[in-house]
Formats: C-alpha cells, sequence, structure tokens
C-alpha cells in the first residue's frame, strides 16, 4: 500500500510525463517548430505559419488525444473493479460496438459530420442501456450475467459493422476503417472531453477506496459500509459515458482502457486512489505519444492512431499475461 | 423506541418475528432473538438449513422477509452504511481475491468503516492491522501476497480482516472451515477472550456441536423447514435434539464434567 506522498510522487511524475508529450506533440510534424517557437504561439505572439499550426491543429489534436487517452484509461480501470476482471476493457460491454454501428450507418448514408457523431455517441448510449436493461432482466446483476450480455451485444454489432462495410460504395471504405481503427486527425474541439474527463474524476475519487473494496468483492465491501448498489451503478454508468465521448472524439482506440490500469498496476500496486488517476495520466500520456507517432512516422501520410496503440498494446499486454498467468481471472 | 426501554443500553442485535426465505421457501420463521455484549451463539443446522442466509440477515445484507433486527436498538435502515460497519462486521464464507494484494493491504481493509473519505490507513491503522495479524497466528506474513496463502492462512487472515473492523457484534460463518485442530482452538479462545475482554458479541455459524458446547454460551438449531430452537448450549445441546437436527443418531458420552457427541 503506498503512503500519501509516495502517491503524490507518482502522481507528480506521470503529470511531468504528460506535459512533456505534449510538448513533443507539439513541436513535432511537418513543420518542426522549437521550445520557445511553441511557447510563444502557446501565448499567442508567434503569428504566421507556426503559430496557426500549434494553435488551430496541434495543440486541439493533443489535448483530444490526452482527453481520449485518460479517458479510457479511467474506463476501463472502472470496468475491471465493476466487473472484478483484470482482463475487462471499456469495449467488453458493446459500448464501442454500438457506436461503430451507428457512425458506419451515419456514413453509410452519407449524413453530415455532425450526425456522424450524434450516431456514434446514439450508438454507445443504446448499446449500453441495452446491456444494462438485459443484464438487469431478473433482478439480478451479477457480473457474469452482465459480461455475457455485453459480449453477445458486442458480437451482434461486429456483424453489422461487417454488413456495412460489405455494402458500403468503394468510396467511403475507406473513411470507415479509418473511423473503426481510432483516428485523432477528425477530433473537433477537445474541450467537452476534458471536461467530461475532469468532472468524472472529481466524480469518482472520493469513491476510490470504496471501489477498491468492491474489486475484492460485494458481500464484504457492504459488510464494511460501501453502498454497493449505488456505487455499481455509478462506476457502470460513468465508464460507458466515458467511452461513449472517447469513441465519438476518437474513433474506437483499442487497448488503452486495458493496459494502462495494468501497467500502472504493476508499476504501483492496486491501490485505487492511486491507480485511477494515475491510469488518467498514463492514457493521455500514451495516446499523445502514439498519435504524434501516427502523424510522423509515414509523413506526410498519417496512421490510424488506433493501429499504433494496438501494436504497442498487444505485445505489452502479452508479457504482462505470461509474466502473471496466477492473477488473470476470478 | 426499544423493546425493553429500561435504563440498560438495548442489546446488541433484536429480532422479532424474523422470517428468512429463499427462492420461496421458508428456512426461518418467527424468529425471536436477543444478543447482549459479552454473549456467543452458535448456530447448528444442517447444510442448506438457512445458517448463511440468516447471518447475512442479521447483517442487513439481504431483506428480511417478515418481522423486525435491530441492531444497537435500531433498524438497519436507520444506520448509515458506516456507522452499522462500525458496529457489526461478517465473516463471509468465501473470500475472492481478482487482484493482487499482499496480506498487510487485506487485513487493513477492516479499518475502511474508521476512516473518513479523504483519509488514508495512518500508522494507528497499521498497528491495529499488524496486531491482529499476530493474533491469528500470520505475523511475519505481512508481505505476502494473498493469493500464495493456503486456504488455512487465507481462512485466518479473512478472521484477522474482521478483527481489525474492531465492531461490537461479529457475525461469523463457519469460521474454522479450512483450519487444521489447534487453529480451531486457537479462534475460539480468540472468540472468548473477545467476548470477556472486548465485552463483543458473537453470532457463530459452526458444524462441530463439541466446540459450540464448550466454546458458546448459547445455541440456536436451524431445522430447515422454518422451526427452530435456542437457549443455553448445555440445555439445548442433547443426543435426541442433535440426532433430530442432523437426521443421523448421535450419542453423548461424558468424561467427568466434560459432555461430548459422537456419531452413533
Amino acid at each position: 500500500m503506498p503512503s500519501r506522498r509516495r502517491a503524490l510522487l507518482i502522481l507528480l511524475s506521470l503529470a511531468t510525463a504528460l506535459l512533456a508529450s505534449v510538448a513533443v506533440s507539439l513541436a513535432t510534424g511537418s513543420v518542426a517548430l522549437s521550445p520557445g517557437e511553441v511557447l510563444r504561439a502557446l501565448i499567442g505572439d508567434e503569428g504566421g505559419l507556426g503559430g496557426e499550426v500549434v494553435r488551430s491543429l496541434r495543440l486541439p489534436r493533443a489535448l483530444a488525444g490526452l482527453a481520449c487517452g485518460g479517458l479510457l484509461a479511467l474506463a476501463g480501470a472502472l470496468m475491471q473493479v465493476l466487473l472484478k476482471n483484470p482482463l475487462a476493457d471499456p469495449y467488453v460491454l458493446g459500448i464501442s460496438g454500438g457506436a461503430s454501428v451507428g457512425a458506419l450507418a451515419a456514413m453509410l448514408f452519407g449524413l453530415p459530420l455532425m450526425l456522424l457523431h450524434a450516431g456514434a455517441f446514439g450508438g454507445a448510449l443504446a448499446a449500453m442501456l441495452l446491456v444494462f436493461g438485459l443484464a438487469h432482466g431478473d433482478g439480478s446483476w451479477t457480473q457474469t450475467r452482465l459480461l455475457l450480455t455485453g459480449v453477445i451485444v458486442a458480437a451482434g454489432c461486429g456483424a453489422l459493422v461487417a454488413l456495412m462495410l460489405s455494402i458500403a460504395p468503394e468510396f467511403q471504405l475507406r473513411g470507415m476503417l479509418f473511423w473503426l481503427m481510432g483516428d485523432l486527425s477528425q477530433a473537433e474541439s477537445p474541450w467537452p472531453a476534458l471536461v467530461i474527463l475532469l468532472l468524472g474524476l472529481a466524480c469518482v475519487l472520493p469513491f476510490s477506496r470504496d471501489l477498491g473494496l468492491l474489486a475484492r468483492g460485494e458481500i464484504s465491501a457492504q459488510v464494511l459500509g460501501v453502498p454497493v448498489d449505488g456505487l455499481r451503478l455509478l462506476i457502470y454508468a460513468l465508464a460507458s459515458l466515458f467511452t461513449a465521448v472517447a469513441v465519438n472524439v476518437a474513433g474506437s482506440i483499442g487497448f488503452i482502457g486495458l493496459i494502462v490500469p495494468h501497467l500502472v498496476r504493476l508499476a504501483a500496486g492496486n491501490d485505487l486512489r492511486l491507480l485511477l488517476p494515475a491510469s488518467v495520466l498514463a492514457g493521455g500520456t500514451l495516446l499523445v505519444v502514439a498519435d504524434t507517432l501516427a502523424r510522423i512516422l509515414v509523413a506526410p501520410q498519417q496512421l490510424p492512431v488506433g493501429v499504433l496503440t494496438a501494436l504497442l498494446g498487444v505485445p505489452v499486454f502479452l508479457y504482462l499475461l505470461s509474466r502473471q498467468p496466477e492473477r488473470s481471472g476470478p | 423506541m426499544t423493546a425493553n426501554a429500561d435504563r440498560d443500553a438495548p442489546p446488541l442485535l433484536v429480532t422479532q418475528s424474523l422470517a428468512v426465505t429463499i427462492a420461496g421457501r421458508t428456512l426461518v420463521r418467527s424468529l425471536d432473538l436477543s444478543l447482549r455484549r459479552g454473549e456467543t451463539l452458535a448456530i447448528l443446522g444442517r447444510n442448506g438449513s438457512g445458517k448463511t442466509s440468516l447471518l447475512h440477515t442479521l447483517a442487513g445484507l439481504r431483506p428480511a422477509a417478515a418481522g423486525r433486527i435491530e441492531l444497537c436498538g435500531r433498524p438497519y435502515a436507520e444506520h448509515a452504511p458506516r456507522a452499522a460497519a462500525q458496529l457489526r462486521g461478517l465473516l463471509a464464507q468465501t473470500h475472492s481475491d481478482a487482484f493482487p494484494a499482499s496480506v498487510l493491504e487485506t487485513a487493513l481493509i477492516g479499518r475502511h468503516p474508521h476512516l473518513g473519505r479523504w483519509d488514508w490507513e495512518g500508522a494507528g491503522d497499521e498497528r491495529i492491522a499488524r496486531a491482529v495479524l499476530a493474533s491469528v497466528g500470520l505475523a511475519g506474513l505481512e508481505a505476502r501476497e494473498v493469493h500464495t496463502l493456503s486456504g488455512g492462512e487465507r481462512q485466518r487472515l479473512a478472521i484477522a480482516t474482521l478483527l481489525s473492523q474492531q465492531p461490537l457484534l461479529y457475525l461469523l460463518d463457519e469460521p474454522l472451515a479450512h483450519l487444521d485442530l489447534s487453529h480451531q482452538i486457537l479462534m475460539l479462545e480468540l472468540v472468548q477472550r473477545y467476548a470477556t475482554e472486548c465485552q463483543a458479541g458473537f453470532i457463530v455459524a459452526l458444524h462441530d456441536m463439541n466446540l459450540a458446547l464448550r466454546y458458546c454460551q448459547r445455541a440456536l438449531l436451524l431445522y430447515g423447514d422454518g422451526r427452530w430452537k435456542e437457549g443455553p448450549s448445555a440445555e439445548v445441546l442433547t443426543a435426541a435434539s442433535l440426532s433430530e437436527l442432523y437426521g443421523h443418531a448421535l450419542r453423548e458420552i461424558s468424561d467427568g464434567d466434560a459432555r461430548h457427541f459422537i456419531a452413533a
């Protein structure tokens, strides 16, 4: 169990890493800028091309990456508590499946970008309500039932996505695939996602010790005075909302929600008072770094960032699994 | 307000006409029980006779099918969850460890109801956790990962976690499961010590009628069909009543003052 001081030190160093990743992301790209130029651009002194690039292109994109990475990592940590399963991630309950169906349908019918976002968000919420409604059907609410319902709904959404891809006209396919793989270049204003991330964190942090008990089992948590039912509903709703918002901004980006909580857990232990904020910072850093790489690796072409997080995530995750076979799943 | 509005503090736990049902089957009917501080009560019954369900109902974890429960003079609805957690604790039958944790961390979770929302466990909490770990014979294992413990060690850790919670009323669901003989005796002596020194109350589901007779002042027999019988252990625990309870003939053997039951 980390002491409060050690927890603050870890959070401080993660925050520094996040700031550094954002700074690098602002300075790199087709127009390379010095740190001084970036700083001047941020405070609005730098006119010309550099200032324009930083203020209207790179900064919104970096902040969107930060917000989405933080949201996905936080949602993943919460889902792992909710399902008491270290393998849970934000997409396991079919939320991104629903969002993909909504977004691809909007693309298929040639709807404008705003309706595409509405479609993605609506699809995510619809999948979330469907899973919750079905899993709650008989009044009981076991995590196995929730998990099964989510996996089934996700599979159904996958089939719908495949159907839409197969009947989509050629010229729409590329956009659809990029959306499915996660892409921050479409990100509009990052502020709503950032605000939701901060508000969500403020909702969750006061309950982080209760959540730690919940992850150890409902009965013992309830005996120790944790309002189990209300808390489970809260984290289900919040994790779904975080995922829906992140998917809405950047498409479906895999592995952040799964590996970041595990990386933090390995490095700093399983105390949720530290794990939750540390996951937000580490998730934001990872996505900002991945997106910077996606922009510059094969410039001027851009890669979908979801491909990079998965390429980084798969080996790390396999390594973790093989390292701790005894800890996988209840 | 209370049933016996006298000068004394209300009993730790009072039930009036309590019924426990599972899937439409009534396991316990019209249970009237009162437990004061310092008292120990054993619950005996066959598998599926409702011992666990009754304990969970008494802990306020599941609603009573009928009747009334009062913890320290007030129903659970009038206790905030945290306040109730400072008054009663439960040793559950199963312990899940989905995520890694050390022995000390696990013992410290019992301190949860005593900490404020933003508090972290302090030196005092750690001292309590280390002391209870030592009292169940787990001193020296504080840094061990929980999933490396044996079944008996895990059970003793669960008991230590409950002790670090420091409630007034202890509800123990088969505390002797997985324990070897010497640790069974150690745990029951711990129960006796807490009952006399801390004036805590204990309700203990047990399968060993001899240990119940020796260590618990009172006994509650659950027949599983709604009937129950409660009274001082020495009176309630007889060869006849136990034979009926378990559906298997038992014989009583006397060894000086001590009485023992063996399966016939």
